[in-house]
């Protein structure tokens, strides 16, 4: 049999992988330092926002840029698409990064982290707290995630008679491992929308409805098939590997079909609800950038030729992650008021954890497509 | 290459059924309201009566074991600017125009004392993963068990009145809030800053006999002579004076589902930064949406069984290598 995978085949230490690696040390010399000298030493977070950017970034779009892994498991799995195969593997790395890297940041933000463990005791965890749905699926996707992720492992060393045996048993285990992987993200992601809602009043009305669990949702799902495409064109653009065009072009009618019905439900909720879509000053700016940055994209992918045209599809791609991560930035942040007098806006200490965070994202993705059989097969 | 029409259905089935629940604002299963507890205490804040002397805070900070706070490096005084980890309890000043004349709206001023609301169906507990924050069963007091806190801050979140502070400058922070003196209940004392209010305006006492003192005290003409009593609504000591001319309106009566700390006042409270809640509380909000998909995590399960089935077929049929 054909291998279906294989490295890239140069060297993973390079110069960009060093600056990755200075930053990573930035970042992490600075969470040492939080763990001596408290959450405000290095964050601008308060008691009136008690949550920012590791939260809206390093959690809400971090995993959601790791839905590309439960994207193509629906299409693969669910829809019986086998031809988007060849996706799955670079797809669930992603995912095993930045969902890992949530976990990690998660534990670097809460402030009593020593007692962490409890929110796993079954008795000690209050049923009607979202978070505990949140960081319960959270915990269990990062182990699933690993474990699809196992046979890009095993398969390097194939020749080892343990890892025949083991590469055989995930595969039985396959259909059941699948479902849970999906499962999950469809739970926690609705849920991380669920989240604000006991914030009530203090979200604007622009962001702040019943229905969070399902834009929540829905929006991971496009940012999952955006994250996929552009992760293919980039890693066939830099590491010079033939591009997936067809197979892309079809993943664009896909995509197109989520973000329409996210859009057209989310103008219904608005229209509904009577939000004040104009007259919220800069609110009503940032939520008119947000679904631009919905539209423009949805346009060029619902036409045939210009689906075809991988610099409009990389393009619209990008456009669409930025849209699910400022709609999670507004829904979270940008139209979040305690009241006046409270402001928020991210410390440079605060910036470079999450930078040194993406940075360490960043090396173990190249480290593991440069050793490990991930991309897809050269074929032709 | 086509999906199968036959697993279209099924997930379109799936899929549906969980919009549906999450598309309904208020389902036929949206949580009942919390009833106020039989026995619960509370406090009842008289705005009119209030001179703003401050020494409920002093005294909370005395019974509590908070240090004072400089704000102003310059200050010689314990000069917090609002509730934080030090302070749990603050006196604020509405002024108007001129703000010349007590308890008027314009051209005049109002003290108004924030601290935890002791609501009835909170949305702090309803919020904490662990149950760090929780309402005591008999009092209906708010209390906090850092035993269990994991730090999430997810109460400051929920809570409407942000009332939760965190110690941001300690590697070992908590989670400190007002909690109504529990310590000094279980010893037979009350609240400190009910003890130490000089003119009544702070009164502890069972939440129903606050409220049928405020219900009294509304009924007043005003100009019309009363009594106010002190510290405890039945200490038995009062003082005498003429009514205020109050608002017709109990805050903390019905407010996000009530409170068992109720607010008088001749000022609006919406002017004194008290929020507008509606009368549902917003946990039981958040708990209908959420228990609409999770209840008895029936739908996710019936999901998993429908997704294992369809990966089973599909995977087998594909013949994985
Ligand atoms: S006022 Fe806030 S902290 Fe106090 S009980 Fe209500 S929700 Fe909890
Ligand atoms: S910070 Fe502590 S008390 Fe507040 S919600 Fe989290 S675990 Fe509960
Ligand atoms: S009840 Fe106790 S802790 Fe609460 S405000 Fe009064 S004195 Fe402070």
């Amino acid at each position: 049999m054909a291998e279906e995978f294989v490295p890239v085949q140069t060297k993973v230490v390079t110069k960009p992988f060093l600056v990755l690696a200075a930053l990573a040390l930035t970042g992490l010399g600075l969470i040492a330092y939080r763990y001596v000298a408290g959450l405000g030493a290095v964050t601008n977070l308060s008691d009136g926002y008690p949550w920012g950017i590791w939260i809206a970034y390093d959690v809400l779009v971090g995993t959601a840029l790791g839905c590309g892994g439960y994207a193509m498991a629906i299409l693969v799995y669910v829809f019986n698409r086998w031809e988007y195969h060849p996706l799955v593997r670079s797809a669930v790395l992603t995912s095993v990064l930045g969902y890992t890297l949530a976990a990690v940041a998660i534990f670097i933000d809460i402030g009593r982290y020593w007692n962490g463990y409890k929110l796993f005791l079954p008795w000690q965890v209050n049923l009607s707290s979202v978070l505990v749905e949140v960081a319960l699926c959270i915990g269990a996707y990062v182990v699933v995630l690993w474990i699809e992720f196992l046979p890009t492992l095993l398969e390097k060393h194939r020749e080892h008679p343990k890892a025949a045996v083991w590469l055989r048993r995930l595969n039985h285990a396959l259909p059941v491992i699948a479902a849970v992987g999906i499962l999950l993200p469809t739970m926690h992601q609705s849920s991380l929308g669920t989240l604000m809602v006991i914030a009530g009043g203090k979200l604007s009305p622009l962001w702040q409805t019943s229905l969070l669990p399902l834009f929540f949702l829905l929006s991971a799902l496009a940012m999952g098939f955006a994250v996929t495409a552009v992760e293919s064109i980039a890693s066939s653009y830099f590491f010079r590997r033939p591009y997936e065009t067809p197979m892309l072009a079809n993943l664009a009618r896909v995509t197109a079909g989520v973000v329409a019905a996210y859009l057209v439900l989310r103008l219904a909720d608005l229209l509904y609800r009577g939000a004040p879509v104009l007259s919220s000053g800069w609110l009503s700016a940032m939520f008119f950038l947000e679904n631009l940055l919905y539209m423009v994209p949805l346009i060029f992918l619902v036409s045939p030729r210009a689906a075809r045209n991988l610099r409009v599809l990389f393009l619209a791609g990008l456009a669409l992650l930025l849209a699910g991560a400022v709609y999670r930035f507004n829904a979270f942040l940008v139209g979040f008021s305690p009241g006046p007098g409270w402001r928020y806006f991210p410390a440079m200490p605060e910036i470079a954890i999450t930078l040194g965070l993406v940075s360490l994202e960043l090396m173990a993705y190249l480290y593991f497509v440069k050793r490990y059989p991930v991309l897809p097969a050269q074929h032709g | 290459m086509a999906i199968s029409r036959r697993s279209f259905l099924k997930l379109a089935a799936g899929a549906g059924l969980a919009a549906g629940a999450s598309l309904a604002p208020a389902p036929v299963g949206a949580r009942p309201p919390v009833p106020r507890l039989p026995e619960a205490v509370g406090i009842l804040y008289d705005a009119t009566l209030c001179i703003g002397c401050k020494a409920c805070m002093s005294a909370c900070k005395e019974f509590n074991g908070l240090p004072p706070e400089h704000t102003d490096p310059r200050a010689i005084w314990d000069d917090p600017l609002d509730l934080s980890a030090k302070t749990v309890n603050i006196v604020k000043l509405y002024t108007h125009g001129s703000g010349l004349a007590k308890d008027r709206e314009v051209d005049g001023y109002a003290y108004i004392r924030r601290f935890c609301m002791h609501c009835v169906d909170p949305a702090c507990t309803s919020a904490c993963p662990v149950g760090a924050l929780y309402k005591d069963a008999r009092t209906g007091i708010v209390k906090y068990n850092p035993d269990v806190c994991i730090g999430c801050r997810y109460c400051q979140i929920a809570c409407p009145y942000n009332i939760p502070k965190f110690q941001w400058d300690s590697p070992f922070p908590r989670i400190v809030k007002c909690q109504m003196c529990d310590h000094l209940q279980a010893r037979g004392s009350f609240p400190a800053c009910c003890r130490f209010c000089p003119t009544g305006a702070s009164l502890f006492g069972e939440v129903r006999e606050l409220l049928r003192e405020a219900r009294r005290r509304l009924a007043l003409k005003e100009g019309e002579p009363t009594w106010f009593p002190l510290r405890r609504v039945d200490s038995g000591s009062h003082t005498y004076r003429a009514a205020p001319a109050y608002l017709p309106y109990i805050y903390g009566e019905k407010d996000g589902g009530g409170t068992q700390v109720l607010m008088l006042s001749s000022v609006p409270f919406a002017k004194l930064g008290l929020p507008a809640l509606g009368e549902d509380s917003i946990a039981s909000h958040s708990e209908t949406v959420y228990h609409a998909l999770y209840k008895g995590m029936l739908l996710p399960y019936l999901v998993l069984s429908g997704l294992v089935y369809l990966v089973y077929r599909n995977t087998t049929k594909k013949d994985l290598p």
